[in-house]
Order: structure tokens, then sequence, then C-alpha cells
């Protein structure tokens, strides 16, 4: 993986931390991220959108995926315009880069599992 | 990382992912953790597990962060519990709202260990701050029962001590904080055997349990002494000895001294101190102020202590007028001092004086004053005869039978004639006769009489004609004093013979002087109302006695008592 997608220190800092949790950590995350995708094309109101993305933001910040985190900010961010605009298209790059992020973590699981 | 001190952490936060980073990031910051969901979680959580920190998610499903803070904050009570928020919020409102429910501190997304360690720090210094603070709390308010509660004592026993007095006399008016002694406002007053009254008020420096300790002795020798008819100079060098040794370098007590004598209608007056006392007409107007003209008792070695005092005229029905320096010391907001000027007003105004003491608090109320404890005020007016409270007597024998056939010769010469009254000497003596005992006050008020004609118009050669109106009687005890002072020569002598009669026994006592001696048949024909304020008081004690003469050209003078 590139370093758009990955931030590798953060990767790094959070496999110190967590010791033998990493696995943990992992796992917990590719479900909750999936999970969190589906509340943010579920979203009814711009309001639940917006906490969708605030939210989704958070955990892809902790996690080193800097290209998701930045691009939920940006979702965050043109919602509140008046009018908002683009949602749509932001959303489909979003689901783009979740795929690639989403195979990054999976591989990096494996990769754990068998040390 | 190792903490300092291990806490125990409560870690709120809806999303899976970061709550199981956050909470293994302060795991091993080696703290204990528990985790909740929501809001509601999080409140249930702290309820049962009390933690001593809690990290918070602002934004969390069935109950926020906000509500979860006030409550969490509602249930710490007086304790501080540090809350930080989770939030990557950056508008100024929502980082406002979270200082508004409680927040402490924030921490931003993505989270940092090294920051959050530092944070964790930071707040338990707080955390412990506040728990010192309240536990030195509860210590002091421990402490001031206790002192409360050693106030109490020393009063209770303090007032078996100055219970003593005659302060309800009738002729007494007085107003006092019940807090008065421990702002070391002190007001005693006695009867000595021969009736007259003794005043003492008194304020010593300082407040609370110092204050007061000092009163207990001080009360003691007042009334011991005033009891044995000792006179004010005698009192005042035993009263400031007593307190320049008991009492620390800078602790003293200002005092006013009164001397009521109701026989010759004057006051003996000492000031150390105290504000300005007033001598009122029986109108009300002040016709003098009894000015501090001496250091406050404690302060001055006995050699230079000075016990002299004023003497004025008093005529029944005026008064005198004593206050501690409360009424004058009250300040308004703008720190103006009520001041003498304002009392005088409330004086000259007054027309009754059953209402001087609810003017003047009024006039106090009416400037604006802040109230105060230490506000004494006492107005005594000179007694009518019939006034009079029989002394206490004081015996410190078995009542075994005393010796019944004795004499006595006491004759006190030049320097020993300046400063010492062998009177109350002498009545000690006498008291040893049962049969005398009831007749102490006679015995007093009678060797008094003769021992001060003997001294002041034998020895001092003074006419008790000067003193026949005010301003003589100024120039009398003037005169008095400036004789007394230079006096190198001359005598009093007392003699004393006791003997048994039939179912009884016989005192003679004989007063002889130095002096030239007066025309005993002149003085004894002049109408005793013209011997008022000047004579001998020679009709006092042709009354006192069984018998009483005057020999050797006046100078010897011999009164006789029997039972």
């Amino acid at each position: 993986m590139t370093d758009m997608h990955i931030d590798h220190s953060v990767l790094r800092d959070l496999q110190e931390v967590m010791e033998e949790g990493y696995l943990q950590l992992l796992e917990t995350f590719l479900e909750d991220s999936e999970q969190r995708l589906s509340q943010l094309h579920g979203a009814r109101t711009a309001n639940e959108l917006g906490m969708a993305a605030h939210s989704f933001k958070g955990s892809s910040g902790n996690m080193g995926a800097v290209g998701l985190a930045r691009l939920c900010q940006q979702l965050e961010e043109r919602i509140k315009e008046r009018p908002p605009y683009g949602i749509e298209e932001l959303i489909h790059r979003i689901d783009q880069e979740y795929l690639e992020v989403q195979r990054f973590y999976r591989s990096e699981r494996e990769r754990v599992s068998a040390n | 990382m190792p903490a300092e001190r291990m806490l125990t952490v409560l870690v709120a936060e809806d999303s899976a992912t970061d709550r199981l980073l956050l909470a293994q990031i302060v795991r091993r910051q080696g703290h204990e953790v528990f985790t909740a969901e929501n809001g509601e979680q999080a409140v249930a959580l702290f309820a049962e597990k009390r933690p001593q920190l809690v990290l918070l998610d602002a934004l969390m499903p069935v109950m926020d962060g906000f509500e979860a803070a006030r409550q969490i904050k509602a249930l710490a009570g007086e304790a501080l519990v540090p809350i930080i928020f989770l939030t990557s919020l950056n508008e100024e409102g929502a980082l406002v709202r979270c200082l508004e429910a409680g927040g402490d501190d924030f921490m931003a997304k993505p989270y940092s260990a090294v920051i959050l360690g530092a944070k964790i720090r930071a707040m338990d210094r707080l955390r412990r701050l506040q728990a010192t603070v309240l536990e030195q709390r509860d210590e002091i308010t421990r402490h001031h029962h206790h002192l409360l509660n050693e106030q109490r004592v020393a009063k209770a026993v303090f007032d078996k001590v100055a219970h003593s007095g005659c302060i309800t006399a009738p002729n007494i008016r007085y107003l006092q904080s019940p807090y008065a002694l421990f702002n070391g406002d002190l007001l005693l007053a006695a009867f000595t055997p021969s009736g007259d009254m003794h005043v003492l008020l008194g304020d010593f420096t300082g407040h609370g349990l110092p204050a007061a300790v000092g009163a207990m002795p001080l009360a003691e020798v007042f009334y011991g002494m005033t009891a044995k008819g000792y006179g004010l100079a005698q009192m005042l060098r035993e009263m400031n000895a007593k307190l320049k040794r008991i009492l620390p370098v800078d602790m003293f007590c200002c005092a006013l001294l009164l001397n009521l004598n109701m026989q010759r209608g004057t006051v003996e007056v000492w000031n150390g101190g105290m504000p300005d006392g007033y001598l009122l007409s029986t109108s009300g107007q002040v016709l003098s102020p009894l000015a501090s003209r001496h250091l406050p008792l404690g302060v001055l070695g006995a050699e230079r202590f000075d016990d002299s005092t004023e003497v004025l005229p008093l005529a029944a029905g005026e008064r005198l007028l004593l206050l501690s320096d409360g009424v004058v010391d009250t300040a308004d907001e703008q720190e103006r001092l009520f001041g003498v000027e304002r009392l005088q007003d409330v004086l000259t105004a007054n027309r009754d004086p059953a209402q001087l003491f609810g003017e003047v608090m009024q006039a106090l109320e009416r400037f604006g004053g802040r109230p105060r404890d230490d506000i004494s005020l006492c107005d005594i007016r000179m007694f009518a005869p019939e006034e009079r409270v029989p002394a206490p007597t004081l015996y410190s024998d078995s009542g075994r039978s005393s010796a019944l056939d004795w004499s006595l010769g006491y004759e006190l010469r030049g320097e020993s004639l300046k400063r010492f009254n062998p009177v109350p000497y002498l009545v000690q003596l006498l008291q040893e006769i049962h049969g005398l005992r009831s007749l102490t006050g006679a015995l007093h008020s009678v060797l008094s009489e003769l021992y001060s004609n003997a001294l002041e118009h034998g020895v001092l050669g003074l006419d008790s004609w000067i003193k026949r109106d005010v301003q003589g009687f100024a120039h009398y005890y003037q005169e008095r004093a400036r004789r007394l002072g230079e006096l190198v020569d001359g005598f009093v002598r007392i003699d004393l013979k006791v003997e048994p009669l039939a179912a009884g026994g016989r005192l003679t006592i004989e007063v002889r002087d130095s002096g030239a001696g007066f025309d005993v048949h002149k003085v004894l024909s002049r109408p005793p109302e013209d011997q008022g304020l000047s004579g001998r008081g020679l009709s006092l004690v042709q009354r006192l006695g069984s018998s009483a003469q005057w020999c050797e050209g006046g100078r010897c003078a011999q009164v006789q008592f029997e039972w």
C-alpha cells in the first residue's frame, strides 16, 4: 500500500501500544467500519449523515487510514454548506477508498495471525 | 509507561475501535480501566465503581457526553472527579459546551498516548489538591468546635469568679455582649466594707482565650482587695504588678477604675488607656470627661507605675458613663469612625437616663456601622444611703475563740505616710475578734475617716474649708498630692486596745497626728449639712461608735466600740 492511504508510523505506534491486543483491534476495526459505512448510506437526514461522517472520521484517523479520514472530513464540511453539493459523488469516493483500506487491514490481519 | 500512581479510569466511547484503543492506552499507563458505550452506561458505571478520572466522548447515542458529564459531576459532589472530553469537534461553540457541562479538559482525535498521559497526570494533581482541601476543611471545623468548647468552659469558670460582685446594684446600668469576655472586655463592681463602691471597666488586648485568661487573676485581686477595704492606689499597684508578671510582653489591660465614696460625695478616678468616661449632671449634661492619664495595666514596672488618682465631687443623682472603645471605633463601609463627637451629640440630646443606652445603640445603627461584639456601656448613679449592700464577710479561721485582752500601737512616719494605708490591715486584725465581725463596716469607716483626717488636716495641714465648691475641690486634691510629695517629717499613730467586759468586750481606737490640732467645739457645733463636702465627718464618727471624743487640742481622736 502506498502512503496516501495509510500512515505507517501510526500503524507502528498502534502495534506497540496494543501489544497482544493488536489483532483484536484490527478485527474490531474491520467489523466496526463496515457498520459505519452502512450507517453513512442509510442516513436519512443531513444531520444523521454529518454525525456518521464525523464518527467514521474519528476511528479511521485513530487507525491511520488518513485518506479515508480526510474524505469523511470533506463530507462533514460539505453537508454544512448551502446548498450542499456533490454529496453523492463524495460518498462514492469514500466507498472506493474504503475498499482499499479494507483490503490492507485484512492482509495486515493475516500477517499478524501467521506470526 | 508506568504511572506515578494507579488510578481507576472510566472510558465512555461509542466507537468500538476507539474504545478499545483508548482503554489499552490508559491501561498501559498503569491504570485500571472500565469502559462504557454510551452516556447512560457511563453514569451507571460511575455510580457503581466510583472511578477517579473520566474520559467521555462528546457525541454518544442514548445519552450524550454533555448530559453524562452533568450527572457525573452531580454524583461526585464535593470531590473533584476530572472529566476529559474526547472530541474532534473543533468549533468554539462545541468546545464551550464541553466546559459548561463540567468538562475539565479536551482530548482531540486521533489519540496521542503522550498527550493523554500528560493530561491524566495534570488532572490527577488537581484531584489530589481538592481532596487535600476538603480534608483540611474538615480538620479546621473540628478544631473550631474544640475551641468553642474551651471558651464555654473558660466562661463558666470565670462566671463563678465574677458573680461575687454588685454589678446588679440598683444604681448601676450596663450593656455588654455575652461574648464580651472573649473580646477582652471586663466589667466588675463591688462594695467595700465601709460602703464605698469600686468599679472597674477593663479591655484586655487580643481576642479569644488569650484575652480572657488575664481577666480571672485581675478579677480575683479586684474582689479580694475591695472586700478587705483596700484603697484604689494599693489595688492598682497590685493589679499592675500581677499583670506585668503574668502576661506576655505584648499584652496588657486598659482599665478605668472608680471609687465612689457616698459619705464624702466624691468619686476617685484612674484611667489608663480607656476611652474618656463622662461625669454627667442630674439632667444629663456632660460636666467633665474622665480622660486617660496613665498607661494601661501590665506595661510599666513597679518603680515607674503611677497610681495617682483624680478626685472629683459627685453628688447624689449625678452619673458616670463608662464605655469601651467598641462604641467610638465602630466604622461604616467607607471606614469612617463613629467617633467622640457623635457620641457627645447623643449625650447632649439625651433627656431620660433610662433611654441613654438605647439612644447610643440607635445612633450606632443609624450611622451604618458594622455591628461589633466588643461594645460595653456602663452608667453609674451616685447612690443613696439606702442602696448600700452589706459586704460579704471573709473569715479564714475555724471559729475558735480569740484573744480579748490586748493592745497594739502602730505609728507611720515620713516616707511611709506617702504610699501606705494601714487601715485595711488593722481592720483585718480586728476581724479576729468575733464580737466585732458584724461591725466590720463601721470599723472600716471610722478608721478610714480618722486616718484621713489625721493625715490630711493634721500632718499635711490642709483646711477642709477649701473643699466647699467644685473648683476648691480640685484645688484641695492637687494641694494634697503636692504636700504629700514634699512630706519629710510628721507621723500618724494608731493605738488599739481590746479589753473584756462582763458580757462582751470593748475596743478603744486612738488616732494621733503630728499636726496643729483644731477647734473641736466649733466644728461639732456647726449644723451637719454644713459639714457636707468639707468638715471632718465628725458626726459620722460619733454616730458609728459607742462613744467618740477629741483631746490634746484636736490632735487625738478617740472612738470606742462595745459588744
